[in-house]
């Protein structure tokens, strides 16, 4: 489990990361979501004792990142934003190195680096040095001297940041194949991240805690959330069609997006107005091909609340 | 939730050693993934044999000793050493990895430790590798080994307290370049406190226990005492007291401003 309260950092003037109180239990995937600088990176700094809080405390499973900074930091398996590594090291002699530091010895030791091997297929760069590796391969020696200990508490800051979208699908395949049974912790600012792979998102925004939720949840504070969109066969019958959804009761407002024929309309109260939009818009005599309820839209969601 | 391969609370001092190892091992094979250590020991070996022979006056002298060969060990540290230490620190600054290395289960005096050895390992070698200049000695002559064998261990010494000048410098920046110039000038001032161009700013208005306090810090009254062959343990203790305070200034440092 890691529990903060109160966590806090400042430089000076500037409050990087505002009285910041959470916890997060195993089998959670929570995402850290905020535009630059909102103090992702040193909230996890915090976490894994790289940084010591200016106020507040944070503790892993117990151990407090001040007081008992050894035991904390046993637990957790940490990928510092932009993978650092030493380049002149080898793939091999990296993961070897890291494993030594994490204390694992003798079959242990050569077990767990043939499986973190395998699983992040490192097998052709093994004997590469690290500053010849391609970006994505970086990444991946990266992540595994982050798991290589077995880590109960995984600590990732932007884990796919600069990949291509294979890679990032790789990656985000390996964190939810680890989803079960670990603590995970990403930071992200990329939001289908969020979908992807988290339980949880936390918002952050210029150091304060903005919101904690569910994705869905999430996406439910939208302006967007149970909208209907409406994708028109004639982009000419626009303005006819806004008249007749207009008249609905039901409907709040109606918004034409863009010049492609879409429209978005919204509902007054709760209720699902979907069938309702069919029948108007059929009745009308317009011609659409696609109808859909919104879930919410994330991108809305975080300009709304970070821009505050 | 705990996972079977967490590091099981094992004796502390044996996990300390163990740490330092691992950090001593890397750093080591670092210096020799990159041309540093070779053209520091290649240097280190051309420019002793040329002060020994030349401007020492070897044979000239006609004396079976290798005075000629230590005398001029502090100035050629004085330029050497920093380069060695320079990297140490700002390096893992410039590249990030300080975060990685700092959020691995280790404490600090464990990283700087292993590191400081390392260094030290590659400036032991580089001395270790003057050994014909003994042969030389010993076939010409008939040397003190004792002496020469307490040379080098001042030598060793003194080199201990340039590295850890060093390491404390290379704690203050990311810039290796800037880490050296102050390692070269840190290193002159400690050198140069036993010099009468220092002493004779104090012995003008401050008291003669001011001005031997000066004088005592100096490295290089401390190093020809031992260079001559005569150890006092005040000597040595002055040495690792030395190499002691500036690995704590180091640690000090790095604490205050790892994350920079």
């Amino acid at each position: 489990m890691i529990k903060t309260e109160h966590l806090s950092k400042r430089y000076g003037a500037l409050k990087a990361v505002d009285d910041l109180s959470f916890e997060v239990q195993g089998g959670e995937v929570l995402g850290f979501l905020g535009p630059n600088g909102a103090g992702k990176t040193t909230t996890m700094r915090m976490l894994t004792g790289f940084i010591a809080p200016s106020s507040g405390r944070a503790s892993i499973f117990g151990h407090d990142v001040e007081d008992d900074p050894i035991a904390a930091r046993s637990c957790i398996g940490y990928l510092p934003e932009g993978a650092p590594a030493y380049g002149e090291m080898s793939a091999r002699g990296f993961l070897e190195f890291i494993a030594d530091l994490r204390g694992l010895r003798g079959a242990v030791r050569r077990a767990r680096l043939d499986t973190v091997i395998e699983r992040l297929a490192l097998g052709p760069v093994l004997h590469q040095s690290i500053e010849t590796l391609s970006k994505g391969f970086r990444r991946r020696v990266g992540l595994a001297q982050a798991i290589v200990h077995d880590p109960p508490v995984l600590i990732l800051d932007e884990p796919t940041d600069g990949l291509d979208p294979n890679q990032k699908h790789e990656v985000r395949s390996l964190i939810n194949e680890m989803a079960r049974d670990k603590i995970i912790v990403i930071s992200t600012h990329i939001l289908e991240e969020v979908d992807a792979v988290c339980t949880r998102a936390m918002l952050i925004s210029r150091g304060r805690l903005v919101a904690d939720d569910t994705p869905a949840g999430l996406e439910a504070r939208s302006r967007y959330h149970n909208a209907v969109s409406l994708q028109l066969e004639r982009p000419d019958q626009l303005e006819a069609a806004r008249e007749a959804l207009s008249s609905l009761p039901q409907v709040a407002s109606v918004e034409i997006d863009g010049r492609g024929g879409q429209l978005t309309v919204f509902p007054a109260g709760s209720e699902a107005i979907l069938a309702l939009v069919g029948d108007r818009i059929a009745q009308a005599g317009i011609n659409v091909t696609s109808l859909r309820v919104e879930p919410g839209r994330l991108d809305e969601v975080f300009r709304t609340m970070t821009s505050q | 939730m705990s996972s079977a391969l967490l590091p099981q609370p094992r004796l502390s001092a044996a996990t300390a050693v163990h740490n330092v190892g691992a950090v001593f091992r890397r750093e080591l094979a670092a210096y020799f993934a990159t041309p540093l250590a070779y053209v520091y020991i290649l240097i280190f070996l051309v420019l002793a044999a040329w002060f020994t022979f030349y401007l020492g006056g070897f044979f000239e002298r006609g004396q079976a000793d290798l005075e000629p060969f230590f005398v001029f060990h502090p100035w050629l540290y004085l330029f050497l050493i920093p380069a060695i230490s320079m990297r140490l620190w700002s390096d893992e600054r410039r590249s990030g990895s300080i975060e990685l290395l700092m959020t691995q289960p280790i404490t600090l005096w464990q990283a700087v430790i292993g590191k400081f050895l390392a260094a030290w390992a590659c400036a032991a070698l580089a001395l270790a590798l003057t050994f014909p200049i003994w042969i030389t000695a010993d076939y010409l002559g008939h040397p003190d080994n004792g002496a020469i064998l307490t040379g080098y261990f001042g030598s060793f010494l003194m080199a201990g307290a340039f590295l850890a000048v060093g390491s404390c410098m290379s704690a203050l920046t990311r810039n290796a370049v800037v880490a050296f110039i102050l390692g070269v000038a840190a290193c002159f001032a400690l050198l140069l406190a036993g010099l009468p161009m220092v002493l004779d700013v104090f012995r003008g208005w401050a008291p003669p226990g001011v001005v031997d306090a000066v004088a005592s810090l100096s490295l290089l009254t401390h190093f020809e005492a031992i260079a001559k062959g005569v150890v006092d343990l005040r000597d040595v203790f002055f040495f690792a007291l030395t190499i002691a305070c500036f690995l704590a200034a180091s640690v000090v440092l790095l604490d205050l401003h790892k994350s920079d």
